[in-house]
């Protein structure tokens, strides 16, 4: 970045020029406003897939602040907690409005978490020198989803209750330590007041502050490195001799202010039609059971979780059990997030934007999103959807269509990243260009 | 589902499933929703203080809310608070938990809710599927929600349905088979078609007191969108202005 002088005549004069200037004495304030705002340089061709990056901030800001609402008249307690939601819905001066942003912000958050990141696997932005930039935000994705979970148990619906006794027997399934393991994390032998009172704890608290630091991290390492663009051209490369800017960059602020305001208003068009006429959204963003109180005593039929996390649940569903333990199933489930912090060293290709990449990455790349995108439906319906193979056929004859379906595009999943470096390296890549296209 | 099960913990499945055995497969008929119109909101009111709060409470719905269909205090007060004084209280009831299991086996749930987790559609369909079932032990079952613990409170107005054989029709094999169906066999106080309209009218009722303010929300979302709009064009302009000089 260029040097900052304090004697900048870029400052206003007068009163404000003044006040900024003793602010300035004893703060970074503009050479902070211009590092990462005003002479932050990305790249000028940013297109659709740029937006998801500055919602995911407004997302998280949105979630903070109706947060913060939301505990006022919130009661974290096993015999209050149900009821004071509805209190909240209907009692609270513009509560409803308070909680069905939070609630639809949840869901929100991680259709545009999901955009960001495809928008990085599409265009390699987690390709060196940007690897921290994509671990940061691996760890937010993984808090995210802690997040989500913890807080859904808030409103002590059925769903809520079930919900949470599923995931935290997923623990109960380690080998040895599992039980033990499960009961630790309850700080009960079942879901009870002591878990809510916990998971309260670390959804408004804990996991915020972690959170909000990764997201520091995240945008700090970016602006070290500079943002990646469609092309995967290093803007870097190409510097006016004059000014010492990059030739393709232009200030972040008011370039990208601007534009992604414009984004931003049409996500929060979206955000509206959704909190206003549709909240529920058919029950994949508040589901029904869970406007029944918890019960310990009644299981509900159908235990699915929110749809954000039913990829994962149809992988965990799809493996078999191994003897006789569940943990396989489990392993595959976490193995499937963790295994998106190898990717920068994964991809050996030459060219890092899709634009110029071969014709075996994009075939890949297509059938990971196909097996993602199916996973999640599956994960939302009964395994008997699809019905039943023929009974003749040899080994699987009779079984589950959609498990056998789910198993194929598990293991299509995970080759997306375990062969990635024999066909990035084998693809036939068309060559970079020097400066980034329109 | 198998591993979910076992994820649950045997313990929790030998546990009956009372409660939410939804009738799986009944076709469920339309409920005439319809929030903005209070004369059948108020008629709901009345029925279902009239009938339902007896057993079942509304414990997360104040009274004063129903100034929300156009009524005023005093007529809450004269015509819909049969229990209490106070028109800042919930809709409770009297009705203990101990004598609602010895009665009913079982305590009869909050309703304040209930449109929102049943949904309208199958709150109508069960209102008027109840049937003569000698073998239960309150002498009524219901398509919707079999072995029901809910005697039809409202049999004196809709009268008693039969579920008996009516007719026969081709299955899928070729053969006769027995069409079943819900007959009307003692005509109650109302005709069949009124008797629709009551409980229409109080599933609407229901609906509106599962989320008292959804008329207000939907009305406040266009005039949100409106604000958006004109914030659209204003910053669609500004992008245009400051993207003039970018090549």
């Amino acid at each position: 970045m260029s040097s900052v002088t304090k004697s900048d005549n870029s400052l206003p004069g007068g009163i404000l020029g003044k006040a900024i200037t003793w602010v300035d004495d004893r703060f970074p304030l503009v050479e902070n406003w211009k590092a990462h705002l005003s002479e932050y340089y990305a790249p000028k061709n940013f297109n659709f897939w740029y937006y998801f990056g500055a919602l995911s901030m407004l997302v998280l800001v949105l979630q903070i602040v109706t947060g913060i609402f939301l505990t006022m008249n919130y009661k974290p307690d096993a015999a209050l907690a149900f009821a004071s939601v509805e209190y909240i819905m209907r009692d609270v001066p513009w509560g409803w409005l308070i909680r069905y942003m939070h609630s639809t912000g949840a869901s929100m958050f991680f259709i545009v978490v999901y955009l960001h990141m495809f928008r990085g696997l599409m265009y390699g932005s987690y390709r060196k020198p940007r690897e921290l930039i994509w671990i940061f935000g691996c760890l937010i994705y993984l808090c995210l989803m802690a997040e989500a979970f913890f807080g859904y148990l808030l409103p002590w619906g059925q769903m809520s209750y079930w919900g949470a006794q599923v995931i935290i027997n997923l623990f109960a399934t380690v080998p040895i330590i599992g039980e033990d393991l499960a009961v630790w994390i309850r700080g009960d032998y079942n879901v009870g007041d002591a878990t809510l009172n916990r998971f309260f704890a670390f959804h408004v608290i804990a996991l915020p502050l972690v959170l909000l630091g990764l997201v520091a991290a995240h945008i700090l390492a970016l602006h070290e490195v500079g943002s990646n663009n469609p092309d995967g051209v290093e803007i870097k490369k190409n510097l006016d001799p004059k000014t010492g800017t990059p030739l393709d960059g232009i200030p972040f602020h008011p370039y990208y202010t601007v534009k992604d305001l414009v984004g931003a208003v049409v996500f929060l068009m979206i955000f509206t039609v959704i909190v206003f006429f549709m909240p529920e959204m058919g029950g994949y963003f508040l589901e029904y059971n869970n406007f029944i109180p918890a019960d310990p005593l009644k299981t509900p039929d159908h235990i699915a979780p929110v749809w954000y996390f039913t990829p994962f649940y149809a992988m965990l569903r799809a493996v078999p059990s191994f003897f006789g333990s569940q943990f396989w199933g489990v392993a595959v489930m976490g193995g499937a997030t963790m295994i998106l912090f190898a990717l920068p060293w994964l991809d050996r290709g030459k060219v890092k934007s899709v634009r110029y990449r071969g014709p075996i990455y994009k075939a890949w790349l297509a059938a990971f999103v196909v097996s993602f995108l199916v996973l999640g439906y599956l994960g939302v319906v009964p395994t008997t959807v699809w019905g039943q193979l023929p009974k003749g056929m040899p080994l699987v004859g009779g079984a589950d269509v959609a498990i056998w379906v789910a198993r194929v595009l598990t293991v299509v999943y995970f080759l997306f990243f375990l062969l990635m470096p024999w066909y990035t390296k084998n693809d036939k890549e068309l060559p970079e260009p020097e400066r980034v296209t329109s | 589902m198998k591993i979910l099960a076992k994820l649950l913990g045997t313990s929790f499945l030998l546990l009956p499933l009372v409660g939410f055995a939804a009738g799986a497969g009944v076709p469920l008929d339309r409920a005439p929703v319809n929030l903005n119109d209070n004369a059948s909101l108020q008629r709901g009111a009345k029925v279902f203080v009239n009938y339902c709060l007896n057993c079942h409470q509304a414990s997360m719905m104040r009274y004063s809310r129903l100034s929300d269909l156009g009524l005023t205090e005093q007529q809450i007060k004269d015509n819909l608070m049969l229990a209490t004084d106070k028109i800042g209280d919930t809709m409770t009831t009297s009705l203990s938990a101990k004598d609602a299991k010895a009665w009913f086996g079982g305590v009869p749930p909050d309703l304040s809710v209930i449109a929102r987790s049943r949904g309208a559609d199958w709150l109508y369909t069960f209102l008027r599927s109840y049937y003569r079932d000698d073998k239960s032990p309150t002498g009524w079952n219901n398509r919707a929600f079999a072995a029901v613990g809910m005697p039809h409170v409202l049999h004196e107005l809709q009268g008693t349905q039969q579920w008996q054989q009516a007719g026969e029709k081709k299955g899928h094999d070729g053969k006769m088979e027995p069409v079943m169906k819900l007959v009307l066999t003692q005509p109650g106080a109302m005709k069949s078609a009124d008797y629709d309209l009551l409980v229409g009218d109080l599933v609407n009722y229901l609906v509106f007191m599962g989320e008292p303010a959804a008329a207000k929300r939907t009305q406040m979302g266009v005039l949100v969108l409106f604000f958006l709009s004109v914030l659209l064009v204003v910053a669609m302009v500004l992008k245009r202005e400051y993207w003039k000089d970018v090549s």
